[in-house]
């Protein structure tokens, strides 16, 4: 286990320890309202499938803000690029008529371009304008939802029900008779196939890749990219654009797998969940797959917890709360880390430079271990002098 | 013996690591001490506990012969020992009264008493012959006024023991020479210094006394005035250091760089680059003087393609290059050590390997068809570090901000010649680097030179640019002042035309 797996196992555990203490202020047993809450996530195979469903498009919204993470980027516009994505990936399933394989594979094509569209606006933004992505990522997100108010209403509604869209049949989704079959009837579908193919492909990307080697200079310094001739504003537009595919597949797998349309005037959840998924991942795919497939568990768990107990389900919602904060302040927790493992080291004397106290050379010290633990270094901090 | 300061077998660890061992440093009433040592011997470490930021482990602290604990900056304050920062600390925008009296601000009423405060630092400007303006703008004022201005702020406190930490890094030729002036100055009114430095040449024409430190031990004390130079540098790095750089006469070649009639604007938007026009020949060194800000690294920069040129061409080997991209200027052949490894030249959280092809991932057999071959890469890179001596915990796989200043800086040098450029950029190379270090450098430089490539040398430090150049070019003001071969030259010619004064004869 690495490190930055430990500290995300601390900051879980630390969370389940905080919800116990609130469920114990609260009278309850904190015991049975962890077990049932577990219970609920893992029970019997349809419970575990809906787990799995439920952690789906969190899987992809996670990958996404890694993937932007990874690069210098906050892709807080994660909700929008759903609802663009899953918006676009519905109106083809309504209108087009395909078989039911080059469908799927069209699905996921236009919900990804959907996604990297709404991205590709904050890219090109702060790729020629320096406009902060965090900002026109937000506007971004208010703008999707009501473009989906606008389009679903109008073109697409369910009957008198103008609040959501038209349900699709199941062989016009990700939905498969199959696979429900296998988890005795859930609600899994074959978005979670396409997640773990994403999530290798992402990984494979980032560290295998020319084109991940660049993005990730660019994003640890920019500077030093610009010096070695990598173009910064092409990747940061192409950086976007992917992470708002990823995203837009997560809406994919939202819409047209755990539900069957979509609902107007509702911001996806999963979009800002996303960032706690890849926190708590440590800013890795796989790290975040893990996050997702736990944040799906106490989802899925927290109605069981509820009907076997007096608890609450906002409790499990706290406690996500929770776990994010920690997983927030991990440099906190690093810390804390840092000074167990000096004590149990001793005053042991090994090798003589590596401390940045030691010397005379501040150019060498001036930059690091000041992070604030929420945005990853992105080494920017050169950038007053210009 | 009358010592104002006595740091007696100070000891001082941290987890992993012991920074003092032992240290003796005494320093007698009137004198000015020299503390010299490597980066990372101890230096800091040593003032940093004189100065109460760290505890000593063991050892004890005599101040005026009494015992004492230094437990804060302020009890050192207050016992009268003030330090002068390497990176000054003022706000820009206050006036240098406003600075030096931050955070003991004369009160009348409840209104800050400026007027006093003012005439006060203008007094104690006089006393010690200073010349600091007490209502200009920190921000109007150059690097050495400003260092002036932090000295101000120790006697302001009453200070008798005075810190310098690397006070002459930032100053030109002349602002040294006067700064040695105002510290002899000091000295006339009573006050006792410690200097700390790893520049041999100031601690000779200032210091009484110098103590050296080496691996956080304490080596020895000396008086300067019976000890050379190459045995204080002997005691500081542990073995015999040459200074004078060992080259043989430059052969120059056909010109591999042209710069004609360049213009470049600088970060304000006016031109800092005017007109300027250079030849760099194969199998010789240019180096460029000048005063910080003079131009130069608007010069570098519309080499190497990170700014864009108002007027001019840039050639080299006679391919127009003025509007070529970063990329394609690197694979034309240039090369570019550049001036901050942190911002341009390093990722430093990747890896060393992945530092090591920063210019060449892209082509084979780094990597193929945009699939990275790790193995190329960690060979390529191991090779570098292995011939140019990068030291790290882990080879290539150690993350490059965990090494230390000078092997970064080697790991950079590494990697710009093996590429083999045609034209080598090398922007303050030393920067922050001990002697050790310096002299690998330098002896790099020139083996690049010697295989028949050409080398532009900026450098702030007029030694390195006499030492290691061929011919050397002048700016000041973003205008070439004159061109003069270094062996026919002196520091006092080129100190001028640094300052402007069109000297020297125009060698061609």
């Amino acid at each position: 286990m690495n490190r930055k797996g430990l500290i995300s196992i601390i900051a879980t555990l630390l969370g389940l320890i905080a919800g116990a203490i609130l469920m114990f202020a609260a009278g309850h047993n904190a015991f049975e309202g962890f077990m049932y809450l577990i219970q609920g996530g893992t029970k019997s195979l349809e419970r575990i499938g809906n787990t799995i469903a439920t952690a789906t498009p969190l899987i992809l919204s996670g990958l996404s803000l890694v993937f932007a993470f990874r690069t210098g980027l906050f892709n807080i516009g994660t909700p929008g690029q759903m609802l663009f994505g899953g918006l676009c990936a519905t109106i083809v399933a309504h209108t087009v008529n395909l078989p039911r394989p080059i469908l799927l594979v069209v699905l996921i094509v236009v919900a990804f371009i959907g996604g990297s569209v709404w991205a590709a606006v904050p890219g090109l933004l702060k790729a020629l304008f320096n406009v902060h992505e965090v900002v026109s990522c937000i506007m971004m997100n208010w703008i999707g939802y009501w473009v989906v108010y606008y389009v679903v209403r109008d073109y697409f509604p369910n009957g008198s029900k103008a609040t959501e869209s038209l349900p699709l049949a199941d062989e016009l989704t990700l939905r498969s008779s199959w696979l429900s079959n296998l988890f005795d009837g859930s609600y899994i579908n074959l978005g979670i196939i396409v997640a773990i193919i994403t999530v290798i492909l992402i990984a494979f990307i980032l560290n295998k890749t020319t084109f991940g080697y660049e993005l990730k200079a660019v994003g640890y310094n920019k500077h030093a990219a610009a010096y070695a001739g990598i173009s910064v504003n092409r990747s940061v537009v192409y950086s976007m654009m992917i992470a708002g595919g990823l995203a837009g597949l997560a809406g994919l797998t939202q819409y047209l797998g755990v539900a069957t349309n979509i609902q107007i005037g509702v911001m996806p959840t999963q979009g800002f969940d996303g960032i706690a998924v890849c926190l708590l991942g440590a800013t890795t795919p796989i790290g975040a797959f893990l996050a997702a497939l736990f944040f799906g568990l106490l989802y899925a768990g927290r109605g069981y917890m509820s009907v076997m107990t007096e608890v609450p389900p906002e409790i499990a919602d706290t406690i996500i709360a929770t776990i994010i904060y920690f997983a927030a302040t991990s440099v906190l927790v690093e810390r804390v880390l840092d000074k167990l493992k000096s004590k149990r080291l001793g005053r042991k004397v090994t090798s003589f430079t590596d401390d940045p106290l030691i010397g005379t050379n501040v150019q060498n010290t001036d930059d690091e271990s000041d992070s604030i633990g929420f945005m990853p270094p992105t080494n920017d901090k050169t950038k007053g002098d210009e | 013996m009358d010592y104002v300061v006595e740091m007696l077998g100070i000891r001082k660890e941290f987890p992993g690591i012991v920074a003092n061992d032992n240290i003796t440093l005494q320093l007698q009433r009137g004198e000015v001490h020299a503390l010299l040592g490597e980066n990372g011997a101890g230096k800091s470490t040593l003032m940093s506990v004189l100065f109460g930021m760290y505890q000593p482990d063991r050892g004890c602290i005599k101040v005026n012969g009494k015992e004492v604990k230094i437990s804060n900056p302020n009890v050192a304050n207050d016992l009268g020992i003030g330090m002068v920062h390497q990176h000054f600390k003022l706000v820009h925008n206050f006036t240098t009264t406003e600075n030096i009296i931050l955070g003991i601000e004369p009160k009348k009423g409840l209104s800050i008493d400026l007027k006093s405060a003012a005439l006060r630092v203008d007094e104690l400007s006089k006393r010690y012959g200073l010349d600091v303006d007490p209502y200009a703008k920190i921000e109007d004022i150059s690097v050495g006024m400003q260092q002036r201005v932090e000295i101000l702020k120790m006697l302001y406190r009453n200070a008798d023991i005075l810190i310098f930490d690397e006070p002459t890094a930032v100053l030109t030729p002349q602002e040294i020479t006067d700064l040695l002036k105002i510290m002899k100055n000091l000295i006339a009114q009573g006050k006792s210094i410690i200097l700390i430095t790893h520049k041999l040449k100031e601690i000779k024409a200032i210091a009484n006394r110098c103590t050296v430190i080496r691996r956080g031990k304490y080596i020895g004390t000396v008086d300067v005035k019976n000890t050379t130079e190459a045995d204080m540098a002997k005691m500081m790095v542990g073995r015999p250091v040459s200074f004078k750089v060992a080259k043989t006469e430059s052969k120059p070649g056909e010109p591999i760089l042209t710069v004609n009639n360049l213009s470049v604007l600088n970060n304000k938007k006016v031109l800092g680059l005017k007109d300027f026009s250079l030849t760099v020949r194969a199998g010789e060194i240019v180096g460029v003087a000048g005063v910080e800000g003079n131009g130069q690294t608007e010069l570098v920069e519309a080499i190497t393609g990170l700014r864009k040129v108002e007027n001019g061409n840039i050639l080299i080997q006679n391919e127009d290059i003025t509007h070529y991209s970063v990329r394609k200027r690197t694979l034309t052949g240039v090369g570019h050590i550049p001036e901050d490894r942190h911002k341009h030249g390093l990722v430093l959280d990747y890896t060393m390997e992945d530092n090591m092809v920063l210019q060449v991932y892209f082509k084979k057999p780094f990597s193929n068809k945009g699939i990275l071959n790790r193995k190329a890469i960690s060979q390529y890179a191991n090779r570098i570090i292995q011939s140019f001596d990068v030291r790290s915990g882990e080879g290539g796989a150690s993350i490059a901000r965990s090494l230390s200043g000078g092997n970064q800086q080697k790991g950079v040098i590494g990697r710009e010649m093996e590429r083999e450029p045609q034209l080598l950029i090398a922007v303050q190379p030393t920067r922050g680097l001990d002697v050790g270090s310096i002299e690998y450098i330098h002896k790099r430089l020139i083996e690049h030179r010697d295989k028949g490539y050409a080398v532009l040398l900026i450098s702030l430090e007029l030694d390195e640019v006499m030492n290691v150049s061929d011919r050397i070019a002048v700016v000041n003001n973003g205008h070439l002042i004159g061109i003069v071969n270094a062996n026919e030259t002196n520091e006092n010619e080129i100190g001028l035309m640094m300052a402007g004064v069109e000297g020297g004869t125009q060698h061609e």
